[in-house]
């Protein structure tokens, strides 16, 4: 049984994958602005399509300290309360 | 990355932009005509990329009332509202701006920038969390950044997203400071504010509307869009600028509540900034009188917005939702806005392009500002503009 960090992260690439280059395998390291080539209106999009998924809010104030895929994903488990 | 190689990189980025022969951004304007016309780039051109939506930065009475004040204050006050800054005419402008709204606060500050930052700082704090569409202009995001809030946007003008996020702050929400806009300065659309407020009022949150741009646009006598709305009483705070329909300098904010008063004491951008000089509030003061007495300016501006967006939109541009002062035609890609933008200016039409991520989506735009002192003869030399580059994009996409 996957652990809440392994669903969370398996939602957030799958979420994110119309936004991703169709030649990129993304990862937990993948960087959301160099190696998936998000723009911040992307980016943007991108966290409203989580915070709908997650039935959730994600503050502005914490982008700053996202570049990459598992941040994004420590994030989302901090404001859901799985970690 | 060093502190000098990050300039180095957007000089890299931006050169080329910014010429002696007239450039898209940063242009120098070596004379101004009129309301409407400048000397860009060695020649006359219209200028369709002002804010001067009542096209009063040449009225006399605003020109006189602006001379007189600086002959009896002085060119410049020297020192912040808190200080040596609050004249009589600052005050006077004050006054003049809470009897127009019906209110009775209002603290006039130096900028429209500075009214948006210094009233989100001083109105939350890290405690807070603040809700704002988003497609607010930079000075709200600015505004909240430095407030040390909780950030939260919604979708442009989906008042049900904004329900959803103040349902998930629960018991908070009622110490929420909720953000919109009159009229969006990008693409010219206007809030959805009928059902914001319906929203505000569902959580008892508080509710800012930046009317910078609807200020002697919308409302019966140009209050703006809460004005045509009817929901005057249900906004907490109305920021505004002076650098649009009154044609000068400075920004505004005006409130039922008599707490806004507390703002002069905590509002670091009021208490640190210089105060708006004498000739800039002088011309402000008269410009509000004028706006008031002239309400065909209104309708002037409204019928050459139609005429244009029509024009523009029989042509088979892309353009912003709505018909308004602000209309936006999507340019795509930079290459093409960059080209779009010559061939208009090559045609005697000075308008702004705005690159992304200055944009709501991906695309460049190329942003047309219309004005009541625009005659119908520019307007149509605008569209004449436009059906030239039709021409040439089409030669140009033959020879490729």
């Amino acid at each position: 049984m996957p652990s809440a960090e392994n669903k969370t992260l398996a939602a957030v690439i799958e979420i994110l994958s119309p936004f991703a280059p169709e030649n990129i395998t993304v990862t937990p390291q993948s960087t959301l602005m160099k190696d998936l080539e998000l723009d911040s209106v992307k980016v943007m999009e991108l966290m409203m399509n989580l915070e709908d998924h997650f039935d959730i809010s994600i503050p502005l104030n914490v982008l700053p300290e996202v570049n990459d895929i598992q941040d994004l994903v420590n994030e989302i488990d901090k404001i859901i309360g799985t970690v | 990355m060093s502190i000098m190689q990050k300039l180095s990189s957007i000089a890299e980025q931006t050169s080329g932009l910014i010429n002696e022969s007239g450039s898209p951004i940063g242009s120098r304007i070596e004379r101004v005509y009129s309301a409407t016309e400048g000397d860009i780039g060695g020649s006359k051109k219209i200028l369709v990329g002002t804010n001067n939506y009542l096209g009063l930065t040449f009225d006399k009475e605003c020109i006189a009332a602006g001379h007189e004040a600086a002959c009896q204050y002085g060119t410049g006050t020297t020192g912040s509202r808190m200080a040596n800054g609050s004249y009589a005419e600052h005050l006077a402008l004050e006054s003049d701006l809470a009897e127009f709204y019906g209110v009775e606060h209002c603290i006039v500050f130096s900028t429209g920038y500075v009214a948006n930052l210094g009233m989100i700082c001083s109105l939350v704090g890290p405690e807070n969390t603040i809700f704002l569409d988003e497609h607010c202009h930079a000075s709200i995001y600015d505004g909240c950044k430095l407030s040390g809030a909780t950030i939260i946007h919604f979708r442009h003008n989906n008042a049900a997203d904004l329900d959803k996020r103040l349902r998930r702050l629960g018991d908070n929400s009622a110490n929420a400071l909720i953000i919109t806009e009159g009229l969006y300065s990008m693409l010219g659309d206007k809030a959805a504010l009928r059902e914001i407020v319906e929203v505000k009022n569902k959580y008892d949150a508080l509710l800012m509307l930046d009317e910078a741009h609807s200020l002697g646009v919308l409302g019966a006598t140009g209050r703006g869009l809460a004005e045509e709305l009817g929901v005057e009483d249900d906004i907490d705070f109305i920021t505004g600028t002076f650098s649009k329909s009154l044609a000068g300098l400075g920004g505004f904010c005006v409130s039922r509540h008599s707490q806004l008063e507390a703002v002069r004491f905590s509002s670091r951008p009021y208490v640190f900034t210089a105060s708006p000089s004498p000739a800039t509030i002088g011309s402000v003061r008269a410009a509000l009188r004028v706006m008031q007495a002239r309400p065909e300016l209104q309708k002037k501006l409204w019928d050459n917005a139609t005429f244009l967006y029509h024009g523009l939109k029989a042509m088979g541009f892309e353009l912003g939702p709505e018909i308004g002062p602000v209309i936006a035609v999507d340019a795509g890609e930079k290459e093409n806005a960059l080209f779009m933008w010559q061939a208009l200016f090559d045609q005697g039409v000075y308008v702004n392009v705005v690159f992304p991520p200055a944009t709501p989506n991906s695309s460049c735009l190329l942003r047309c500002s219309v004005s009541a002192a625009h005659s119908r003869e520019q307007m149509q030399a605008v569209l004449d503009a436009f059906t030239q580059f039709k021409q040439l994009q089409s030669v140009t996409a033959a020879q490729a």
